[in-house]
């Protein structure tokens, strides 16, 4: 959250869109990992290529895990054709993740 | 679709019906140019078992292609008998949990005596 205003962009419009499409939204968690990735492949600078996305969200119930990440995958769309190069998804139901 | 397009799709169709376990990946199995390509390759070694690949740094028709075939924007892209089982997540989230181990062995790839 140091970089400079501007770099969190993506991660904010991504935060934006899942919550809008996913809620209700019980945990979100977005961590850009484009630095880990710089000079590869994809990797550009500036940043913003590469992110991990956690949301837990009732949304997914008796979706697969193909659809659940379709779903997302739809929803950033905009993103993927803007220069997002690689999202890892953890997307879980409140069930999966409730203790027990 | 563009004929360059139908012509794709023909390949990969070719590809996944070729091999029962089809990985397109960036790179090959020796030198993966990506940590999440490596990483599929790296559970289906550990799993013994046999997988083909289909480089997609070499072609952007077929980089393209793979995506927009799948409806799924990112590469790796691990296909099981024809169907498409996921990306480096799903995979490694199947691998963990053993589901993927059980995907293999009734599509009948596993080798015989590997638990």
């Amino acid at each position: 959250m140091n970089a400079a205003r501007g770099e969190d962009d993506r991660a904010a419009r991504i935060e934006a869109v899942l919550r809008a499409r996913l809620d209700p939204v019980g945990h979100l968690r977005i961590s850009d990992d484009s630095a880990r990735h710089a000079g590869h492949a994809g990797a550009r600078e500036g940043g913003q290529t590469h992110y991990t996305v956690e949301v837990v969200s009732p949304v997914f119930e008796g979706l697969g895990r193909v659809a659940r990440s379709r779903l997302v995958h739809e929803a950033l769309a905009a993103e993927f054709a803007g220069g997002l190069h690689a999202l890892a998804l953890a997307l879980r139901t409140p069930r999966e993740v409730q203790p027990g | 679709m563009s004929d360059t397009q139908a012509t794709v799709f023909d390949r990969i169709k070719g590809e996944i019906a070729a091999n029962p376990v089809m990985l397109f990946m960036k790179g090959n199995a020796l030198f993966p140019q990506c940590g999440f390509s490596a990483r599929v390759v790296q559970i289906l070694q550990h799993l013994d078992v046999p997988f083909g690949t289909a480089n997609v740094l070499e072609s952007a028709e077929l980089r393209e292609g793979i995506k927009a075939f799948t409806n799924w924007p990112t590469i790796p892209q691990l296909y099981v008998n024809g169907e498409f089982v996921g990306g480096c997540d799903i995979v490694s989230e199947m691998f963990a949990s053993g589901e993927l181990e059980t995907l293999l062995g009734e599509a009948g790839v596993l080798k015989t005596g590997h638990a």
